[in-house]
Formats: structure tokens, C-alpha cells, sequence
């Protein structure tokens, strides 16, 4: 309860200096809005239904690009810790396109597939697989073997020791590697929707970018504000019973002081 | 099944280790591992390796398992041939080996799932059961990094008897403990050899807890490793690892041992 105060107060004294700054003439309106005129803003796309219509096509694009990145990220990942084969071709290729920032694919899926939904999915899920892939390839590696040892002397063998050994094991970097992962989507699907406009649905991307058009500084702001929001609570609720689960059982991420 | 029921009319030793050697081949060096190992053990049987380390008693522990192939010579368990690893083969590791994501009670009901014939009523009691008997009755629903060193060997030994192996390989179970929890220890695997009458192989660097715990204790010497002299002992249970009588057969044995490696190689 302290750390809630604490943290409100925080928050609280951080507006109200943003506010300060603007109504003292420090920053120009016209270049950072005051927080009042952003509340203005969000308070009104909320109530004429713009604001909650994006952050429902732009959730829906996410979820389903996330979910089919960690479908293909997986399996890969798991694949490739226990193949040479996979990891010299596949894990190589997914590590050289990790490192492309998933906007440079941009072009590419708009060639493909024009200004649809497809172009869209198919920048995220490009972001999103291949760190999935890799973290999981990474978990599955730093198993001890022991476990695996153990496991098969209890008789534990093929898909009975990957689902009850080697996956549950992995579990802390699985985690690791699907949380990056949505980090991963999360940004790709801004940069894709800024960038690509798509007549099957307006996102917060593009509201984001007709803000700047407009030089509605306010909806740019309250828009990013939104995009932050979502974010951390995305975090907290999809990752935070995993992260919970595995202080208590693995006793990871204890807070020494 | 029905061949080891079969055998029932003529003895012969539950565990058979015949003629093993091993090499170990990296691009560098070829390291003889085991040459030309015999050992038989009989059901019921409490037998101790000892030797210093690099004596490829663990490689030797791993090839009874089924972990490992022997490069020549075979092992057989109830007559028949180890062709891989087994549950009716337990080991029971070093570090304990426990799996971070389950509680205590989940480790032991990890093996416990693996026998097809019980219910899921008859696992639960049995490893119930078997958390009581290591003193862990209340620990049950404990974290794995919540218990301590000694406690975790205690539910990897619960983990390994649940399933009710035919054989029980230790592989330095108790090196890694400090010296009060691992006589405590001693009591315990005692009292529960006579309730349940294990064939087990227990590997070790410490003399005095081979001549405790083992009804043979068998000296392996390194380079390559070799079974050099066997020792059967004939104290009374329970033993008391630090009684006098103890340590004479242990300084025997130490003796004995030195004799066979370089004395720094001995701990």
C-alpha cells in the first residue's frame, strides 16, 4: 500500500510539473500540449468512440500476430536446441533476421500483399517469431542435463520428457523469450501501422500518425499515452501470473536489499 | 515378467555387470575409462563403490543406469540385458536433481505417474507415504529452493524409493552436505533399508560412509578403472559412523586403497 502512494505520488507530482512547465510559457503549446488539453483530448475520442474502435483493431492485430509468432517461435526454438541441422540453417537464419529492425519489412509486405490486414500480420509476426525462436532455442540449451538425466531413469522418455521435462524446465527463458516477443510485436505493429494504411481498420498507429498530419499535438500525445498504457498492462496481466508463478516455485527474481 | 519369475527357482544376482570397459574418445586424448569390470549383486544387496575421483565409478554407475553404452562387456538386471534407461532403475544424483517447477510432493509423484498400474489414489497415498518416511511429511507442498541441501536429498530419496525401483543407484548422493546433516542422513537410509530391502549401489569417495551404509564395499582404482578388492562387512545395524569399530574396517579399507593410487589422489 506504501509503494501505491508512493508511486501515485510520483506520477502525480510528474503531471503537475508537465503542467507548470506549459502554463509558465517554458514549453510551447503548439510543441508539447499541457496534460489538461491531453486529458481533453482523451476524454472526448473516448466518449465519440474513435479512441476504444483503434485500440480494438489494433489489439486484435496484435494478439493474432503475436499468437501465430509464438506458434511458429516455439516449436522452431525447441527444434533447433536439439538439431544441429535446424540450428546451422534455420537458427542461423532467424539470428541474422532478428537483428532487421521489423520495419524494413514494411515495403516488402506491402508488395506482397498490399494495404491489407495480411501486410499488417505479417510485419508482426516477422518481429515477433524470430526473438521467440531464439530465446526458447537459448532456454531449452541451458537446461541441466541432469534433469533430463534424472527424468529418463524414471522412465521419462520422447514426448512425455518434452512436455513434463524439457518445457516446463525451460519455463523461466520461455517466458523470457515470449515477454520479448511481445515487446517485439508491440513495436512492429506501430511501425506498421504508421507507416501502411489500411482501409480494413484504423489502429492507434494511425491515429498516432493522422495526429501529426493534423498537428493535433494533443491526439499525438494522448495517443502515445494510450500505446504506454496498453503496453504495461499487457505486461502485468499477461506476464505477470507466469512471473508470479516462478518466483514462488523457481524463487527467481527475489529483490535482495 | 513372467522370465524373471521364472528365475525365481534358481538364484542368481539381481544386477550383473560383466566383463564393462570404456573409453571416452575427444579429438584430443582417449581416456580408458572402465577396464574389464565384473561385479555381481545379489537382491537386497547394499554394495559400495570407492575410489577416488577420475576412477570412472559414476561412468560405471551411468552404464548400470543404461544412461551410458559400455564399449565392451554387458550389464543385465534381473537377467536381462540394460539396453537403456529404466524406472525400474533409479538413480538418485549428486545435486539432487529436483525439478524447480514442481513442489516436493510433485517431484515424488513425477515417477510415481510413470508406473501405469496405479491410481491416482494409490499414487497420492504412496507419496504421502514416502514424504513421511524421510521426514518430510510437512513439506509436502513445499518449493524446491524453499527446502535445504539436506532436505532436497531427502525428497530425491523419497522421489527415487516411490516407484518402488528393483535397484537404487546413488551417485555420491550425500557428497555435497555438510557432516551433521549427512550422519543424520546415514540413520535414515539405514532405517529405511531394513523396512524396504533395496538392491543398492551407492558410488562414494568416503570410506567411512561406504563401510556404514554397505553390506560389500567394492575399491575401484583410477587410470583405468579397475575393481581392485572387495570388502564385506559384517557390523551389526544400524551402524554408527563414528564408532570405533567402524573406523578400524574403514582405516583397513583406506589403507587398501592408498596402496592402489597416488596417495593425493586420495581424500
Amino acid at each position: 500500500m506504501r509503494r501505491a502512494i508512493l508511486a501515485a505520488v510520483f506520477f502525480v507530482a510528474l503531471l503537475a510539473a508537465w503542467q507548470v512547465m506549459v502554463m509558465t510559457g517554458q514549453w510551447s503549446p503548439v510543441l508539447l500540449p499541457s496534460p489538461v488539453e491531453v486529458g481533453g483530448y482523451l476524454w472526448g475520442s473516448l466518449w465519440d468512440g474513435t479512441l476504444i474502435a483503434a485500440i480494438v483493431v489494433t489489439l486484435r492485430r496484435l494478439l493474432l500476430g503475436y499468437a501465430i509468432g509464438l506458434a511458429i517461435g516455439l516449436p522452431l526454438g525447441l527444434l533447433s536446441s536439439g538439431s544441429e541441422f535446424i540450428e546451422d540453417t534455420i537458427g542461423m537464419l532467424a539470428l541474422g533476421l532478428q537483428t532487421l529492425p521489423s520495419v524494413c519489412w514494411v515495403p516488402l509486405a506491402l508488395l506482397w500483399f498490399g494495404q491489407t490486414e495480411g501486410a499488417m500480420l505479417f510485419v508482426v509476426v516477422m518481429g515477433t517469431a524470430w526473438s521467440v525462436m531464439i530465446a526458447t532455442d537459448t532456454g531449452a540449451r541451458t537446461i541441466p542435463p541432469v534433469f533430463a538425466r534424472a527424468a529418463r531413469t524414471m522412465g521419462s522418455e520422447g514426448f512425455h520428457k518434452w512436455t513434463r521435462v524439457i518445457l516446463p524446465a525451460s519455463l523461466p527463458f520461455l517466458i523470457t523469450g515470449m515477454k520479448q516477443g511481445w515487446a517485439f510485436a508491440w513495436r512492429s505493429l506501430m511501425a506498421a501501422e504508421i507507416y501502411v494504411t489500411v482501409l480494413t481498420g484504423f489502429g492507434l498507429g494511425h491515429l498516432l500518425h493522422y495526429g501529426r498530419e493534423l498537428n493535433a499535438m494533443d491526439q499525438v500525445i494522448g495517443v502515445m499515452l494510450v500505446i504506454v498504457a496498453i503496453g504495461l498492462l499487457a505486461d502485468k496481466a499477461l506476464f505477470g501470473p507466469w512471473e508470479r508463478f516462478l518466483h514462488r516455485r523457481w524463487g527467481l527474481g527475489t529483490r535482495t536489499r | 515378467m513372467l522370465d524373471s519369475m521364472h528365475r525365481d527357482a534358481a538364484p542368481c544376482p539381481k544386477l550383473v555387470v560383466e566383463g564393462v570397459s570404456k573409453w571416452f574418445r575427444t579429438p584430443r586424448a582417449v581416456t580408458h575409462a572402465l577396464d574389464g569390470v565384473t561385479l555381481h549383486v545379489n537382491d537386497g544387496e547394499f554394495v559400495c563403490l570407492v575410489g577416488p575421483s577420475g576412477c570412472g565409478k559414476s561412468t560405471l554407475l551411468d552404464i548400470i543406469a543404461g544412461l551410458t553404452w559400455p564399449d565392451q562387456g554387458y550389464v543385465t538386471a534381473d537377467g536381462c540385458p540394460v539396453e537403456g534407461p529404466e524406472r525400474h532403475r533409479l538413480v538418485m544424483f549428486q545435486d539432487s536433481a529436483l525439478f524447480p517447477w514442481l513442489t516436493a510432493f510433485g517431484n515424488v509423484m513425477f515417477g510415481l505417474k510413470l508406473v501405469p498400474e496405479l491410481t491416482r489414489a494409490q499414487r497420492r497415498e504412496i507419496a504421502l507415504r514416502y514424504l513421511d518416511m524421510v521426514g518430510l511429511a510437512n513439506f509436502a507442498r513445499a518449493n524446491v529452493h524453499e527446502l535445504s541441501g539436506g532436505m532436497k536429498q531427502r525428497v530425491a530419496f523419497a522421489r527415487a524409493l516411490a516407484p518402488d525401483p528393483h535397484v537404487l543407484l546413488m551417485d555420491e548422493p550425500l557428497s555435497a552436505l555438510d557432516a551433521l546433516t549427512r550422519e543424520a542422513l546415514y540413520w535414515d537410509i539405514q532405517r529405511i533399508q531394513q523396512e524396504r530391502r533395496k538392491t543398492i549401489v551407492l558410488v562414494t569417495h568416503n570410506v567411512r560412509e561406504a563401510v556404514c551404509l554397505g553390506d560389500r564395499v567394492v575399491l575401484l582404482s583410477p587410470h583405468p578403472g579397475r575393481i581392485r578388492e572387495e570388502f564385506r562387512i559384517d557390523l551389526p545395524r544400524p551402524r554408527d559412523v563414528n564408532s570405533m569399530e567402524l573406523a578400524r574396517h574403514a582405516s583397513r579399507i583406506t589403507t587398501a586403497l592408498k596402496g592402489y593410487t597416488v596417495p593425493e589422489a586420495v581424500e
